[in-house]
């Protein structure tokens, strides 16, 4: 068995008993990097040296002893978290230069934790696409099916887990860019409570929406991965000052008794019959487990799209005023004015969705629209959020497909965007409410594409998440299949 | 036509609070360019606004000293434009749900008290400043500034002239200086002020186009800009034009204002919450404690000088219109009891001085104890209030206890009845001819009597002994 082909708790026990070292596994994921990201394009940024010198730091604290919970293990990270020294772009031209002199909140927890920082992921530009195709330094591949996409935002954080170019990867979710990813390549992932990961950091595409979270192997991962990312930080004002509870404690709890809500928005037209049937699957073995299973209505669920692409734009076209060429970022050659040099700056380093995002932003924002469109969407947010309280007034948790149909081709919908906006149908309400949602594979389609299973809880209900995918991970027996395009 | 003016005034106070307002950065002036910044002011991909909240608790503070209401939810919005100096493309103000509303402050004019609206008060973030390069088409952006916290008080369209509209931002500079929640500094910019001026028929409901004034970095330059614009309005109208609604700037050197913009362009700003900011809730235990922790304002420090310390409507008005001005005036009232007396002084003597000397009241040489003690040596006998003047001078100069100035000048007043009688005796044998003027009923000549004796004595003679001698004398 390879290094790089195991999961983090594997890889942990074995280094405190020193069975192996740091300096091994980084060298065994570099291999593989090596070996397989030609075909695949997860990385944007790779530091080798690195990588390398924080996992002979990491061999030196293990060797005293000390050494955090994540000690040795090679992490990589969207390319939208600030890394210290690192090159951090957002997938975008206008930062492809940008150095960060600050850590998010996010990794410095990381590294804290001991963990070896391999490199920054691919994903769609400001973490603007489902995807991953809106990136400008390339489109990754899917590891099961190399012609199909890997799906996104967080595109290469998906396809890096599941190519075991890295051990486990964060993303960041909007409106699904973790758990539509990690359905698409057959990883865990899983978005937490707005509010549980500092977003410090993290280079903001809609900030009321905005989350850091892991993608792993297995939901055993997901939980260690998560216990040392979560927590209030004071840079946050939005981060919410409770307890961290013990996530991998959770595990072992079982499904018997718990209230598991099927809400039935979420099984309706567009969901392809493949995608039904494993999820219907799961949720059979489930309630073989001992689970009672509640049939819900969230009837808002349609209008969470429209209300989205209001919101999400609304907030970017602000976020992202800030790339004007003026201190960092890209800058025309020679403007003739200061007019000039935004026009031309920002017409250059941004993409064609970036454009049109922030077109619909702005638009969406303008005085005489908006009452019509921010605020009715907020409105909508509201009934969403309520959606919610009553559903889970009546469920622990909630399951559902992640997405109506599987990976597409890459290039495939690139003439349709809202096409590919309604695939985030299932995954934007838990964004607009700000709980949890976990993506658990759960089956493959005919064609051999993964299928997920989404997990969603009440706020900071994230160890009740991690008990049902352990659960149904364990009846489902497929964690550790490797993709053999590979 | 017979016209009103209509004033509107939105005065912009840097808050003293000692950090930023979403960043833990110095707020201190005058540092080398950007060196007062961290990624949050450089508008850095990523990072978050975290509120100071003594920002929040001086706007407060300004809310309950001007009468307003204030919300008890603030929520904070950005203001979306893009300029060089705004390093994120927008500006955290407060739209919607500002800090506070409708209050009211009152100024006098002419003996007229007069009641001015405040539409509402709102926290917002300065931005940074821009450097033109004079020789190369070039700027540069300094962001020391950015993120100081402001107050904006924004008035209702009350005033009538130059005049009111002066004293009303007097009113609110002497408001936040008693609050010492700013500076006040006008030429650094840390208190300004545009002013929205419109002129109406008389008589009229509906408002007139109105321009905006800026750069007006003082109190008489607000008055002196605003007349100006009033009477350029006025002309203008009643020579069949239209005023057209700009942006004007005020030029204190050649008196006039110009265009800053050619052409006024449509706003929109795209107003919404910022979602990084969480709404602010203000306590009912905040508010007390805000108010427990309220000095006494400029308005019941003059009620109490006129009340307690008699002293006229007019001396209180300018001694308290100075929160440094009064402090000064009653540490010196605990060394010399006469108010007016004091009062006098200040207003006449140090005032004037200082004002000749460019110098602020709290770098003034001569404490208020050493002032007191001047006075004291008036009262005394000690010296006499011309001599008084000299040794001022003196205590300003080098800033000694009047006490040592006289003693050092050799400024005691004579008032040693024999030593005096020995001149006056001197000067009247040495004067026939004044002498027989006096007696011919010529009272005058005593001024030159006088004069003689000041003139020997080099003016410390103790004059009301001077002249009682002399008569004394003449009479014999």
């Amino acid at each position: 068995m390879e290094l790089y082909s195991l999961t983090v708790h594997q890889l942990r026990k074995m280094l405190s008993k020193g069975a192996v070292s740091a300096v091994e596994i980084t060298e065994s994921v570099l291999a593989r990097i090596d070996r397989v990201e030609g075909r695949i394009g997860a990385y944007i940024t790779l530091d080798r040296d690195g990588a390398l010198a924080q996992a002979a730091a990491a061999d030196r604290e293990i060797a005293r002893s000390a050494g955090g919970p994540l000690a040795g293990i090679p992490l990589a990270l969207k390319d939208v978290a600030c890394t210290e020294g690192l090159r951090t772009t957002a997938g975008s031209k206008i930062l492809e230069s940008f150095i960060p002199p600050y850590d998010a909140t996010m990794v410095a927890k990381l590294k804290d934790a001991g963990a070896v920082i391999l490199g920054k992921l691919s994903m769609d530009e400001f973490a603007m696409g489902s995807a991953n195709e809106n990136c400008a330094f390339g489109t990754p591949h899917n590891p099961w099916a190399l012609d199909y996409v890997c799906g996104g935002s967080s595109g290469g954080s998906a396809a890096a887990v599941a190519a075991d170019e890295c051990l486990a990867s964060i993303g960041s979710d909007t409106g699904g860019s973790i758990r539509q990813p990690a359905s698409y390549c057959g990883v865990v992932g899983l978005k937490p409570t707005y509010g549980r990961v500092s977003r410090y950091g993290l280079i903001a595409y809609a900030s009321s929406l905005d989350q850091f979270g892991p993608l792993t192997k297995d939901v055993r991962d997901c939980a260690m991965i998560l216990q040392e990312i979560s927590g209030y930080d004071q840079r946050d004002s939005t981060s919410v000052n409770i307890g961290v509870p013990d996530y991998s404690a959770a595990l072992g709890k079982g499904v018997k008794g718990l209230k598991v809500g099927i809400p039935r928005e979420y099984f309706e037209e567009g969901v392809a019959p493949e995608v039904a049937a494993a999820v219907r699957n799961g949720i059979d073995l489930l309630k073989e487990a001992g689970a009672e299973l509640v049939d819900l209505s969230l009837p808002h669920t349609d209008y969470g799209v429209a209300a989205y692409y209001i919101i999400a734009p609304a907030e970017a076209s602000s976020n992202l005023a800030r790339y004007d060429g003026v201190r960092y970022g890209h800058r025309t050659a020679a403007p003739d004015s200061l007019l000039e040099m935004y026009n031309q700056s920002r017409s250059e380093g941004f993409g064609t969705e970036v454009k049109r995002r922030i077109m619909i932003g702005t638009y969406a924002l303008s005085s005489g629209y908006y009452d019509a469109y921010y605020k009715k969407a907020l409105q909508v947010r509201t009934l969403i959020i309520n959606d919610f309280k009553e559903a889970f007034a009546r469920c622990d948790v909630m399951v559902s497909p992640v997405t109506p149909g599987p990976a597409w081709r890459i290039g495939e919908k690139n003439s349709d965007p809202l096409s590919v906006y309604l695939t985030d149908i299932l995954t934007i309400p838990a964004n607009m409410a700000g709980v949890p949602g976990l993506s658990l594979p759960c089956g493959f389609t005919g064609a051999g594409l993964p299928i997920g299973f989404q997990i969603q809880a009440p706020h900071f209900g994230e160890e009740r998440l991690l008990q049902t995918a352990y659960a149904l991970e364990r009846e489902l027996g497929i964690a550790g299949r490797k993709p053999a395009a590979l | 036509m017979e016209f009103e003016t209509v004033i509107g005034l939105e005065v912009h106070a840097q808050l003293s609070t000692d950090t930023k307002i979403f960043c833990g950065c110095s707020t201190e002036f005058g540092k080398p360019a950007n060196t007062n910044t961290c990624p949050l002011c450089l508008g850095l991909p990523g990072v978050l606004p975290v509120l100071n909240r003594k920002a929040v608790d001086y706007a407060v503070k300004m809310a309950l000293a001007t009468n307003c209401r204030i919300n008890r939810t603030n929520i904070f919005a950005r203001k979306n434009y893009f300029y060089p100096d705004l390093p994120k493309g927008y500006q955290i103000s407060q739209f919607d749900l500002p800090i506070a509303e409708h209050g009211w402050v009152e100024i006098e004019v002419e003996g007229e008290v007069k009641r001015i609206g405040l539409t509402r008060i709102h926290l917002e973030e300065d931005a940074g400043k821009l450097i033109h390069d004079e020789r190369e088409p070039l700027s540069y952006v300094d962001l020391n500034r950015t993120g100081t916290p402001l107050i904006e008080i924004v008035s209702e369209p009350d005033l009538r002239s130059g005049e009111e509209a002066a004293a009303y931002l007097k009113k609110l500079h002497a408001i936040v200086r008693y609050l010492d929640i700013c500076d006040g500094n006008m030429q650094e910019g840390s208190f300004r002020c545009d002013a929205n001026i419109s002129l109406r028929p008389k008589g009229r409901e509906e408002f007139g186009t109105r321009t905006e004034l800026k750069n007006m970095n003082s109190f008489r330059n607000v008055q002196r800009a605003i007349e100006y614009e009033v009477r350029r309005q006025r002309d203008l109208l009643l020579d069949g034009g239209k005023v057209i609604q700009q942006t004007l700037l005020w030029d204190p050197d050649a008196g006039r204002t110009s265009p800053m913009r050619s052409k006024e362009e449509a706003h929109d700003y795209r107003y919404f919450p910022d979602p990084d900011l969480i709404p602010v809730e203000i306590s009912e235990e905040w508010i007390e404690k805000a108010e427990k922790e309220q000095p006494e304002l400029p308005d019941q420090r003059k009620k109490r000088f006129m009340e307690e310390l008699e002293l006229p409507a007019y001396d209180a008005v300018i001694l308290t219109g100075d929160r440094e001005l009064a402090d000064y005036f009653e540490a010196g009232l605990g060394h010399y009891r006469d108010a007016k007396k004091l009062s006098n002084w200040i207003m006449t003597e140090l005032i004037r001085e200082l004002r000749d000397r460019e110098m602020e009241i709290t770098s003034c040489p001569v404490t208020p104890v050493n002032l007191a003690r001047l006075l004291g040596l008036i009262e005394a006998g000690t010296i006499s209030g011309k001599i008084a003047k000299t040794v001022f001078q003196e205590m300003l100069a080098s800033g000694k206890d009047p006490d040592i100035v006289v003693k050092e000048k050799n400024l005691v007043q004579i008032s040693d009845e024999g030593e005096i009688l020995k001149l006056v005796r001197e000067i009247v044998a040495a004067n026939p001819e004044q002498v027989k003027q006096f007696k011919e009923g010529k009272s005058k000549v005593m001024g030159f009597f006088v004069g003689q004796l000041m003139k020997e004595t080099k003016g410390k003679a103790n004059p009301k002994m001077a002249n009682q001698l002399f008569i004394e004398e003449l009479n014999k």
